[in-house]
């Protein structure tokens, strides 16, 4: 539920990351927080335990710059990774105007990247939203590792529909801004259809 | 989708400024916020120079989410009151017109029993707007049809790349 402010000409856009438990979607936050500039970024909230697994969301406000003379800003969520915390998954998801999947490409998160996926589907039928149409961009984490198993083998698993696919690495920024780009653009392509 | 979007236009962004600075006053609050459901700031009046307002809105966002799912586990609808009590400071968030959230920040100048009665009467005038912006919302799209003015019909491919450019 994308906010479009015309007093003050603003658009607020919502994107949750999501993905299993220890994918790095944090990791993929945590990377756009440290290299964008100051100004264009608000705190990074990190909601998590005091072993630094994610207990209810983090969140990063992002000013992107004007688009039409509107002041665009991208609200960043992420979501609880770990299985039990499907509850506080669900309540992320409202209003959420883009997604973006984190998988993990170690060949044995495999099980947790197709049941991550899943649950998405469900949690967003829940809210009253369809994968299928809705923005959603795939991001293949941690290429970097010695155990991962091949794109195509991913694609085939995981790919929904026409999403792009991203590989990245989170922890040193590869393909990072890319999925973020991806999936904004997505999102305010959906705008231009508005009505 | 599960909700039309919330466009908020010029007359109605005013009158609500005017209802929340107006309870401000009346509640001798500190800071008086309106935030939506999905954490979106709609206005903020008060103290808020040493406020992070966008994190207050996500994590009231965040708050209220939380409670509601604890009230539908215990069968309840909503709890439409949340108040958390601080040494000096205090939050009153108030859920109004189903959608958006109501916060005052007050300290010892105040109480929570004016606050309570002054987030009443408020809140029926905020329901009145919001009644009007979604009417709005409604006959914008019902008399433009599928060609209902979105001032981004026209996004490029050139100004979303544009704005990753730094």
């Amino acid at each position: 539920m994308t906010f479009i402010n015309y007093a003050s000409r603003e658009i607020n856009c919502k994107i949750v990351y999501y993905g299993p438990g220890l994918c790095g979607k944090t990791t993929n936050l945590q990377w756009i927080y440290d290299k964008t500039n100051p100004g264009a970024k608000g705190k990074l909230i990190s909601l998590a335990t005091e072993t630094d697994r994610t207990l209810f969301f983090d969140f990063l406000p992002l000013e992107l710059g004007t688009v039409r003379g509107f002041k665009t800003r991208f609200h960043l969520y992420t979501v609880p990774g770990q299985v039990f915390y499907d509850a506080s998954r669900k309540l992320i998801l409202k209003g959420v105007d883009g997604v973006l999947f984190v998988a993990d490409s170690q060949v044995e998160r495999m099980d947790a990247n197709v049941e991550s996926i899943e649950n998405l589907m469900i949690n967003l039928k829940t809210q009253g939203y369809d994968l299928m149409s809705i923005p959603y961009v795939l991001q293949l984490n941690k290429r970097d590792l010695p155990n991962v198993a091949t794109v195509g083998e991913m694609t085939r698993l995981l790919k929904k529909k026409e999403e792009p696919v991203i590989e990245a690495v989170a922890p040193k920024g590869v393909g990072v801004f890319e999925t973020l780009k991806a999936v904004a653009k997505l999102v305010l392509s959906e705008l231009t259809k508005a009505g | 989708m599960a909700a039309p979007d919330i466009v908020m236009y010029e007359e109605e962004f005013n009158q609500i400024k005017t209802i929340i600075s107006k309870l401000r006053v009346d509640a001798n609050a500190k800071v008086v916020f309106l935030v939506d459901k999905n954490g979106q700031q709609i206005a903020a009046h008060g103290e808020i120079e040493n406020l992070d307002t966008t994190s207050l809105a996500s994590l009231t966002a965040g708050n209220v989410a939380a409670t509601d799912g604890l009230a539908r586990l215990i069968g309840e609808k909503e709890f439409s009151i949340l108040f958390h009590e601080g040494e000096k400071d205090n939050i009153h968030i108030s859920i109004v017109a189903q959608r958006v959230i109501l916060v005052v920040i007050f300290d010892e100048r105040s109480s929570l029993g004016l606050v309570r009665l002054r987030v009443k009467k408020a809140s029926q005038e905020l329901n009145d707007v919001f009644a009007r912006i979604m009417a709005k919302v409604e006959r914008e799209k019902a008399t433009a049809g599928a060609a209902f003015e979105s001032p981004f019909a026209e996004i490029t491919d050139e100004d979303i790349d544009s704005l990753f450019s730094e």
